[in-house]
């Protein structure tokens, strides 16, 4: 799927799929995954390098969510995608269903790399999984997707610290900053400053983009393709909106969790549908 | 009384390491500035590319090591237990214990016996916290024998993680040879009739003393070497229970949480037995030699066959065999 408009439209579909799921399910974090739905869709739809049909196959590309609560994103990825049937979404956070609250492996979930949700743990084990690929001369990358809140966290930091060490240029992480978190706005709760330029002075390859531009979105996976052999891990410090697509929920931090209501759903599929 | 010898497990771990990283390149190796301490050096030595330090940081640590597993790597990750068990237990329930994934934390410098480095470095309560996780599974080797064959045997055991628990100073050597191993692991290593003294890691070479002191006065002591907390080797240990009807249990470690509650958990849905447990009481550790602590905190051969006796005759003032009555009052 290469040009932009078709991917633009994808991405506004999967939003529709996202808001759709949380409203049957009548609970979930709406605003992290919206904002996440261009480079998510850019990642699957035309970098990663998988096989549905075959999701354990060796050579395939990782893509970990280290913050996991933003799953309901990936989940209509991985839905469309076909790694499992449509149905299961709508059995979104019910008991005996596959798609848990925070993604989860032992539910045996296709497509699913890593059990997340509490934060700070996801980039640890990406950097085991690129570390692994090294020591086997394998050409796989490993994706990651962390959000800024998270880098409040140390742990992020000491991965951050060991996948420089270990020169791990197969390892791309996506920090989704929307200064948004549950309590507030990031800069309220505990400022992190510029994470571009901490992320930089780590040692890592940092490409600010807007997480809404495509052509940034582009520009940045291009870059990460062609740095192969730098030694260095890359982060996209991809400035996003919490709920982007939906003007109501737009960096409004309320919507760090919550389901729309009917009339709120409506509202929302209205907007994206007219934004095509 | 034959001599005893004494050897350290960490030791016995890092050679061990070695041998089983000849046989199988699957398996790495990662420690958080702790190589020399916890012997992980002769396989950092041996197989250096397989040797990842991942520095001062063992939340992070746990992590890679979930992702080197995840995939195909047999990793061991090893820091002293205070380090292992507690600074990273939220990454190791997370990324580890949750999602079933064969990590092997290997924890060295655990209990008291850290001696001079005092409370912040002697692990009490690890088995405890290990423990209650679920798909956790819990070895504390008897000596440095016993720490060879379970090292051999989780290196092949894919089904789960493992916590191992290792101590720093030289123990006196229970087995002549890396005995068998597999789970679960308890073992009679001395039968006996009149009370069961089940314990694990370093005290139970003082169990095998207290048992022959008691063996003096009569008392016919069974010995059982637990060395896998998790899965707990229940049939062993009630066959033992119900034959004896008095229980002692012995560890490095806090009463709570560790192989006397495990076996007090057991007993009292399967078997109510009276059971007495010998351990730290609620305490932290302190500094001093290794000896000396045991000794203040009654971890010791002697505080053993005490409270052996003291337990038999307990029981006997209540309701007890008159063959035990008899013995003990003759005693």
């Amino acid at each position: 799927m290469d040009d932009i408009t078709t991917l633009k439209k994808k991405a506004d579909e999967m939003r529709c799929n996202v808001l759709r799921m949380l409203h049957h399910a009548k609970s979930g974090h709406a605003g992290g995954a919206l904002g996440m739905a261009d480079i998510l869709t850019v990642l699957y739809y035309r970098y990663l390098r998988h096989d549905p049909t075959h999701p354990d196959w060796e050579e395939r590309d990782r893509f970990l969510l280290s913050n996991g609560h933003t799953s309901p994103m990936l989940y209509a990825i991985l839905a469309d995608q076909r790694y499992f049937p449509d149905e299961e979404i709508w059995k979104l956070r019910r008991l005996g269903g596959m798609l848990q609250g925070h993604p989860s492996t032992v539910w045996e979930l296709p497509g699913i790399e890593v059990s997340s949700g509490s934060l700070g743990n996801g980039l640890s084990v990406a950097v085991g999984m690129a570390l692994a690929a090294k020591l086997d001369q394998k050409g796989y990358r490993v994706f990651c997707q962390i959000s800024d809140a998270e880098c409040q966290a140390g742990q992020p930091w000491e991965a951050a610290t060991a996948a420089v060490h270990y020169r791990l240029d197969n390892l791309c992480v996506f920090l989704d900053w929307n200064h948004c978190q549950i309590d507030g706005h990031t800069e309220d709760v505990m400022d992190v400053g510029d994470l571009a330029a901490k992320w930089a002075a780590f040692g890592w390859q940092v490409h600010e983009i807007d997480g809404h531009n495509y052509d940034e979105i582009i520009t940045a996976f291009d870059s990460f393709e062609r740095a192969g052999g730098s030694d260095k891990p890359t982060l996209f410090a991809a400035h996003t909106i919490l709920g982007k697509g939906v003007s109501f929920m737009e960096d409004d931090h309320n919507w760090h969790h919550g389901a729309p209501n009917d009339a709120q759903l409506k509202e929302a599929l209205a907007a994206l549908h007219a934004d095509r | 009384m034959a001599e005893v010898r004494s050897a350290m497990t960490r030791e016995a771990y890092g050679r061990a390491l070695v041998e089983v990283g000849k046989e199988d390149d699957r398996i790495v190796v990662l420690t958080a500035d702790l190589a020399g301490s916890t012997h992980t050096k002769y396989f950092a030595d041996a197989f250096p590319n397989r040797f990842f330090n991942m520095g001062v940081a063992e939340p992070n640590m746990m992590g890679v090591a979930a992702g080197l597993a995840m995939s195909g790597k047999r990793p061991f990750a090893s820091t002293f237990a205070v380090f292992a068990a507690g600074k990273p237990w939220e990454q190791i329930r997370q990324v580890i214990a949750y999602p079933r994934v064969p990590v092997r934390i290997v924890a060295t410098h655990a209990g008291l016996t850290v001696g001079e480095d005092g409370a912040s470095h002697q692990m009490l309560e690890d088995v405890g916290i290990m423990r209650i996780l679920p798909n956790m599974n819990v070895i504390v080797p008897a000596d440095a024998n016993e720490t060879t064959a379970v090292i051999k045997f989780i290196a092949r055991f894919d089904e789960g993680p493992v916590y191992v628990r290792l101590s720093r100073a030289a123990s006196p050597v229970v087995f002549d040879e890396p005995p068998p191993f597999e789970f679960p692991a308890a073992k009679v290593l001395s039968p006996g009739n009149d009370i069961s003294i089940f314990g694990c890691g370093i005290m139970v070479s003082a169990a095998l003393e207290a048992c022959r002191h008691l063996a003096e006065e009569k008392i016919s002591a069974e010995v059982i070497n637990v060395s896998s907390i998790k899965p707990l080797d229940s049939e062993t240990i009630i066959t033992s229970a119900a034959k004896t009807k008095a229980v002692l249990t012995v560890e490095e470690h806090q009463i709570s949480g560790g192989l006397g509650s495990a076996i007090c958990e057991l007993l009292a849905e399967e078997l109510p037995t009276r059971v007495m447990r010998i351990g730290v009481r609620d305490r932290f550790g302190q500094s001093g030699k290794a000896e000396q602590l045991l000794a203040h905190y009654g971890l010791s051969a002697q505080r053993i066959t005490t409270a052996a006796k003291g337990m038999l005759v307990n029981i006997t003032q209540q309701a007890y065999p008159r063959r035990l009555r008899k013995k003990v009052a003759n005693g």
